[in-house]
């Protein structure tokens, strides 16, 4: 695999799809949060997740070098070419599944930024400093509501550990190992991102027995995302309605 | 075309701090701490600008007006840089535009994570609505006294 790919410009790009696709997802609910306040929560940490995927696939286009633009990446790459994990293209569901994704995944970027600030190359570590900040006060967000309608009534505790049992084995993907997270930690890029499994755990852990939920038994992760080896089906009708404007008008800009 | 020194960089921040910022036009970019360095080298100008959060929409307009307010005063030679490192911090909003905010009705940031009274009626007793507001660096809370809610700089 190492033989045909930059290693490099794989991982930024699992690091910025990972935002976009948050990110796009995040922005669905503009318009119809089920409060206001929620609904400018959503769309404000939906343009977080798009500035950051800036700052990681600008970056990924230079990497590649080969002309295309961060803007080419985003929109006119298909869903093959996408390093996302899966649990992050599933659709919304609702509002409690929002969130839910959105803590198991800041539980995840908060330590996993944290120690890309270390990164022996610059751009990343200036990316990860950036990022860090936000993805802090994210955490803090999706964390509070989701004790709150874990603790909340018996509808909102109901579809809380729905959503957690829904998720749950998409939650693993991001820890399993390959050999471009192997390349990456020999040059001190990043950590292997199994190493932060059990910061990750212990967060979530103490997150789901103040909130009443019960975690999934089990271990098992669907994969393939970040790989770009498999997708979930939901992924190309995602892309339908993100990519349609420059799959139309290519070019288009205002 | 204005004559201006080759080192007087200073005028150049006094252009720059008559640039409200698109979304808090009380006050301005150089207030926010957006705009990083001036530097003149053979002729032209060179200004660096950090972006507060990382998807803020208003780069765009910001770099936009810098490019029109110095052109007013002449200056066609204008290199614009936009860096993210060192990382924007709410450290960086100055004295002025701190009293700024406050008059205008925003409560400026705290280290200690809230604002410390109503920009209004000044009354201690705030609590937050949510953690996110109007922009990318702002939060909604309430004054307990005045009922009124507000807007506050997040700190970060």
């Amino acid at each position: 695999m190492l033989d045909t790919v930059n290693p490099l410009f794989e991982f930024l790009l699992r690091q910025g799809d990972n935002t976009l696709i948050l990110g796009h997802r995040t922005s669905e609910w503009c318009g119809v949060g089920p409060a206001l306040e929620e609904d400018i929560a959503l769309a404000n940490t939906a343009l977080d997740l798009i500035g950051q995927t800036q700052l990681w696939l600008d970056y990924a286009a230079e990497v590649e070098g080969k002309g295309r633009s961060t803007n080419d990446l985003a929109f006119l790459r298909d869903a093959y070419a996408f390093r996302n994990i899966l649990m992050l293209e599933v659709p919304n569901e609702d509002f409690g599944r929002t969130l839910m994704r959105q803590f198991l995944f800041d539980a995840f970027q908060v330590p996993w930024l944290t120690l890309l600030q270390d990164s022996t190359d610059q751009r990343v570590s200036d990316i990860a400093v950036k990022s860090l900040k936000e993805a802090l006060y994210h955490l803090e967000r999706s964390r509070g509501t989701v004790i709150s309608l874990g603790d909340g009534t018996e509808e909102s505790n109901r579809r809380m550990q729905q959503a957690l049992s829904f998720l749950w084995p998409y939650s693993g993907e991001v820890f399993c190992d390959d050999e471009i997270d192997y390349a990456m930690a020999k040059v001190k890029v990043a950590p292997l991102p199994s190493e932060i499994r059990s910061i990750w755990l212990e967060t979530v852990e103490g997150a789901f027995n103040l909130a009443y939920l019960i975690k999934p038994e089990g271990d098992f992760a669907h994969s393939g995302g970040r790989a770009g080896v498999r997708h979930t089906e939901h992924l190309g009708h995602m892309l339908a309605t993100m990519q349609v404007l420059q799959r139309s008008y290519p070019g288009a800009k205002w | 075309m204005v004559v201006y020194c080759d080192t007087n960089t200073k005028q150049i921040w006094d252009w720059l701090d008559t640039i409200p910022d698109p979304e808090i036009p009380v006050i301005s970019i150089v207030d926010l701490g957006v705009v990083r360095d001036v530097d003149i080298e053979r002729g032209a100008v060179k200004v660096t600008i950090t972006p507060t959060y990382s998807g803020c929409p208003a780069m765009g307009v910001i770099a936009m007006d810098i490019d029109t307010e110095l052109a007013k005063h002449g200056i066609k030679n204008l290199e614009l840089k936009t860096q993210i490192s060192p990382a924007w911090t709410t450290d960086w909003l100055s004295e002025k535009g701190r009293s700024r905010l406050e008059r205008y009705g925003i409560a400026p940031p705290q280290a200690a994570g809230g604002p410390s009274r109503c920009p209004r009626c000044r009354s201690e007793k705030v609590e937050k609505i949510s953690q996110f507001g109007s922009t990318a660096c702002k939060a909604q809370w309430r004054c307990k006294e005045c009922l009124e809610p507000f807007d506050y700089f997040k700190c970060i």
